[in-house]
Formats: structure tokens, C-alpha cells, sequence
């Protein structure tokens, strides 16, 4: 459900668009918060209902694009970059270093659910590949020792 | 090497150069009140005289863009910035708001100014946290110095900026599919012209829209400040000026840089620190991944990289996502990592795009598994003609271009993936020839 603060936070988006509608994406992006880093079916309902759209439009809109999580994830959601220019400076073995460290495979949750490792598509941060996005933060440059740090940080 | 001015970059160096305060010491907000003193027309017609052209991949000269607004139009209509930096290979525009944002900002005040549009949205790739906070940031400074908001910079003229974030779709970077996305649906493009009008008779909420690449609108910034006939000084023929470039790949320095449009490509990469480790280079992408690349011989590495010469060699200036590749990398496998991206950003709403980039992905991936076909180049050559041209975005297209460049300079090494016993797996035999005229 959404606090009285995320809706107050939501009217105050509403009213900077033309229509209601066009509120979609950001209050999507405030449910996938509300609701604990994903959207179960009540957190599209609910934005369908306050934005007064069919639930079928909102869940349509939030299956098309990747950021919104359709299951649960990790605390952490690791993304690393695999494509080409980050695949050319070592992005695939910095998958494999992350996935053997965790003792997941790539697209898998951690069993204490602190972490999830993810490919991701073209991060825009090429010319300091290979690179990976944990939640809202960059980290560039990557190698197994800067993995290391930044993992082993998180951990704690 | 010849000396390259910084003209977007100038202060790149300067410490909190994102603070409103430590921008208005290095020229900030100049441009926008000497903006504000000047007509519509003047302005256009400064952008005009600068050459500027579209630096988001498309090359489109700005100030016809800028024109199409109708003059003293009263209903609403829009600017809208397309900040959903995703071709791989480009991270112009990421650094760019992050270290100046307010350069964005105030490149938004003289456009919105000289289209009269009070309503500018910017749409940043959900990816990019960062600079959204950025900017975010910035436009709250931007509105508590009265610079946004109603009546800026004490004149009678209203203008809010909203800073939109994007949820993960390349396609969004396609200006059709990114207003279809700010309205609130999912990211597919429109059609396009002539059976549909263009942005800037019918863009967002069907009202008129300009829509414009970050770095395009905050070069608009040094434009004003230093005039459009002095910024045309740089570069020759229809390409003037500088622009960004993201340099990655082998090289020792992967960075940003701006250059004069027209560098020799060879002295990008001198700058960039040449190839990483003194490894020889194989090949190089000149535009971002959409665009078809060029081996690293002294034919290509000499020429000047700017919209035309991309253009009459077979490429793109694109984006200005300069890739290089060591002897290291497979073309195919390359490729293949490539044709699945472009599989996975298809919006799905055109069949040849969809299917067409499934189809290059399955082939690239059976080709890397050692099961290759002896008639599979042609296929894949085959799938991209069906592809080009036949959706309503260049998504399809910009799957289809690498594969035909590769294609064109190292089909060798396909065919060397493709075993040769192949030939026997053939289903079909080739029709014979008409021999009618024996």
C-alpha cells in the first residue's frame, strides 16, 4: 500500500504532466519502492486505480520495460554490463568472478536473498568498461579486486 | 596534432561545476540572458548560421527543427529532451549531466525561449540514477535563483522543466517510441512521415513538439555566448563544429573527448592513447553499435570523422560512440553478443524487426556453436534487406547495418566458423539456371 506520502508524493507528479496517464512510469517507480524493489499484481492495481487507468494498460506498460522488477530480487541487485564494449574489456569473466564469489549463477537470487546478479544491456559507461550497476550507483573500472571491495562492503 | 578547442568541455575540470553558483562564475546563465534580450528569429537564425546538426545520431540540422513551431503559436506545445543515452558504445551525454547539468538547463532555457514553449521535459534513461539526480538538482537551483518557473530571469516568460526517468528500454531512445513512453504507454515508435506528421506538428498530447539530443541543446549554450558564425569557424562543409565523443574499447585512455567534427580518426585515437598495450587493432566502429564498422587499415583510420565522409564510406557518424577492437575479438562472436541485444530492445510491434533480429540472433548463435551452414551468410544478408527500411523505427535497421559491415570486411572469418561438410546438409538444391539461351 502506499503511505500518505507516497500519494501526496504522486499528486505532486500528476500535476506536472498534461494528463494523468503520463504519470504512469514515475508512480510505477514509486510502487516498485513501496512495494520492496518489485511490483506484485496488488502494487499495479493500486497504481491503476489512484491513476485511474485499466489494470490491464499499467500491466501491459510495466512488463514492457526491464527496470521494473516483476518478481522479487535481492537487496542488491547487481547488473554488469555485457555488452560490446564492456565484453571486449572482461565483462563476462567479472560475471563469472561475481557469480562464483556469490555461488549463484547469473539470473539467480542468493539463498539469505541479499543478492541478485544480472547481464545487463549497454549502461552507457563505456568508456570506463567494464562496469556494473548495484541498485541506484555505478562502479567502473572493474576488476576482481575492486569486486572484491564493493561486494565484501555490501556484505557487511 | 592539431589543437582542438574545448567548447562544451571548457570547464569539464572545474570542481562542483554542477553547483549553480560555480557555474555562473564560468559564463553560466550568459547565454540565457542574452537569449532572452533576443528575438525568435535572431535565435534560430545564430543556430543556423552555426551548422548545428542533430548530435543524438540522425545529423538533423537544428535550427529547421526550431523553425517548424509556428510563430506566436499560443496552445500548448512542447520541448523535449531525449537524454536516453543507450547505443551502446556512447556515454557522452551520462557525463555530460553529471558534471553540467546546469548546461543542459540553461541550453533548455534558450531553446524553450526561442520555440516560446513553457513546458520542457528531459527523459534520462532509468539506468542513469545519477545524472537524473543531477539534474534534478540542478533545476531546483535553476527555479530557487528565479531562472525557472514563473516570469525567469525577471522577464514575462514562464518555463518548467520536469526531469522524467525512462525504466529500461533502448527503443526509447527512438523520438517516436520516447514520447510515446512520456505519455505514459509502452516505448513503440509511431509512424513516421509521410503517413503521419512529423514531431513538430504532432509530438507529445498531440500538440506541436521539438525534440533534441542533450548535447545538441547544450551546444546551443556556447552558440549564443560566442555567436553562430564563430562556432561555425570550426570543421568544414556541413559539418561544423565540435562534438563528443565516447572513445572505448582497446585503447590505453577510453574517455570522453571533443574534437572538431573532421578529426582524422587516426588522431582520436593518438589521443585516446592509442591501442591499449600496443596491440594491433583489427577494427573499429566508427558511430556507436548501429553503425557499420571499418578495418583499422590506413584508409579508414585516416579519414575525417564527420557526418558526410561516415556517409559516402559506408557508416555513420552516428552518435559519436567511436569503438576500437584489437586482433583479440572475434567479428562473429562480437556480433553475436550484438544480434542479442538488438533481439532483446525490439519493441515486438513490427514483424521485420522482430522476427528479423530473432532470426540474426538464432543464426549467429548456431554459426558460434560449430553448426553453421554454408548458406547462412547469405541468409543473414538476405533477413537484413527484408529488414531495412521496412519498420516503423530504425531499430531493425540498426541491427541489420553492423552485420552487413561485417560482412562486407571479414566474412572470411564466418565462413571459417562454418564447417565445411555443411555443404551436404543442404535441403534444397539450387535450382538450375535457365540455360535456354545455348
Amino acid at each position: 500500500m502506499f503511505t500518505a506520502e507516497a500519494k501526496e508524493q504522486l499528486d505532486n507528479i500528476i500535476k506536472k504532466y498534461p494528463t494523468k496517464k503520463a504519470a504512469l512510469l514515475p508512480a510505477l517507480w514509486l510502487a516498485q519502492e513501496q512495494y520492496g524493489g518489485w511490483l506484485p499484481a496488488d502494487a499495479m492495481r493500486e497504481v491503476a486505480g489512484y491513476l485511474e487507468l485499466p489494470p490491464a494498460e499499467v500491466e501491459g506498460v510495466a512488463t514492457f520495460y526491464t527496470m521494473y522488477n516483476k518478481e522479487p530480487i535481492g537487496k542488491h541487485h547487481i547488473e554488469v554490463c555485457h555488452n560490446i564494449a564492456c565484453m571486449v574489456r572482461g565483462s563476462d569473466d567479472i560475471i563469472d568472478y561475481i557469480g562464483a564469489k556469490l555461488g549463484i549463477e547469473k539470473g539467480a537470487t542468493t539463498a539469505d536473498g541479499k543478492f541478485t546478479l544480472n547481464g545487463a544491456e549497454c549502461l552507457g559507461a563505456c568508456a570506463n568498461a567494464p562496469c556494473m550497476m548495484i541498485k541506484d550507483k555505478y562502479y567502473e573500472d572493474l576488476t576482481p579486486a575492486k569486486v572484491d571491495a564493493i561486494i565484501d562492503d555490501l556484505k557487511k | 596534432m592539431s589543437e582542438q578547442p574545448q567548447i562544451l568541455f571548457k570547464y569539464r575540470n572545474v570542481e562542483n561545476y554542477s553547483n549553480i553558483d560555480v557555474y555562473s562564475q564560468h559564463e553560466g546563465y550568459t547565454a540565457a540572458k542574452k537569449a532572452l534580450s533576443m528575438e525568435q528569429d535572431a535565435i534560430i537564425e545564430e543556430i543556423r548560421i552555426s551548422g548545428l546538426r542533430g548530435r543524438g545520431g540522425a545529423g538533423f540540422p537544428t535550427f529547421i527543427k526550431w523553425n517548424g513551431i509556428p510563430k506566436n503559436w499560443d496552445s500548448p506545445h512542447y520541448l523535449v529532451i531525449n537524454a536516453d543515452e543507450g547505443e551502446p558504445g556512447t556515454a557522452k551525454d551520462r557525463e555530460l549531466m553529471n558534471k553540467m547539468p546546469h548546461m543542459l538547463v540553461e541550453g533548455c532555457i534558450i531553446a524553450s525561449w526561442a520555440i516560446r514553449a513553457h513546458s520542457c521535459y528531459i527523459y534520462v534513461r532509468g539506468e542513469y540514477v545519477e545524472p537524473i539526480n543531477a539534474l534534478r538538482k540542478a533545476v531546483a537551483e535553476a527555479y530557487a535563483k528565479g531562472y525557472l518557473g514563473k516570469g525567469i530571469f525577471g522577464t514575462s516568460f514562464d518555463l518548467d522543466i520536469v526531469v522524467h526517468s525512462g525504466a529500461g528500454s533502448y527503443e526509447c531512445g527512438e523520438e517516436s517510441a520516447l514520447m510515446s513512453s512520456l505519455m505514459g504507454e509502452r516505448g513503440m515508435p509511431r509512424h513516421k512521415p509521410p503517413s503521419a506528421p512529423l514531431p513538430v506538428i504532432s509530438g507529445v498530447w498531440n500538440s506541436p513538439t521539438i525534440i533534441n539530443n542533450v548535447e545538441t541543446i547544450a551546444t546551443a549554450v556556447p552558440i549564443i555566448n560566442m555567436g553562430g558564425a564563430e562556432y561555425a569557424k570550426f570543421g568544414s562543409g556541413r559539418s561544423l563544429g565540435t562534438k563528443l565523443f565516447t572513445v572505448s574499447g582497446h585503447v590505453n585512455k577510453p574517455a570522453n573527448y571533443e574534437f572538431i567534427l573532421g578529426t582524422p580518426i587516426r588522431e582520436i585515437l593518438e589521443t585516446a592513447g592509442g591501442p591499449l598495450n600496443g596491440k594491433p587493432l583489427k577494427f573499429f566502429i566508427p558511430g556507436g553499435s548501429s553503425t557499420p564498422m571499418f578495418p583499422a587499415t590506413d584508409k579508414f583510420l585516416d579519414l575525417p570523422l564527420d557526418y558526410e565522409t561516415m556517409m559516402a564510406n559506408g557508416s555513420m557518424l552516428g552518435s559519436g560512440g567511436l569503438m576500437f577492437f584489437n586482433e583479440d575479438v572475434s567479428v562473429p562472436a562480437l556480433m553475436t553478443r550484438l544480434m542479442h541485444f538488438y533481439a532483446h530492445e525490439s519493441c515486438g510491434k513490427c514483424t521485420p524487426c522482430r522476427e528479423g533480429t530473432s532470426w540474426l540472433t538464432k543464426i549467429h548463435d548456431r554459426i558460434m556453436a560449430g553448426g553453421g551452414r554454408h548458406e547462412d551468410l547469405d541468409i543473414l544478408l538476405d533477413i537484413c534487406n527484408n529488414i531495412g527500411g521496412r519498420s516503423f523505427c530504425a531499430l531493425g535497421d540498426a541491427a541489420a547495418m553492423p552485420i552487413q559491415g561485417a560482412l562486407k570486411h571479414f566474412r572470411h572469418e564466418y565462413e571459417a566458423l562454418i564447417p565445411s561438410q555443411s555443404l551436404s546438409k543442404r535441403i534444397f538444391a539450387p535450382l538450375p539456371l535457365a540455360t535456354a539461351a545455348h
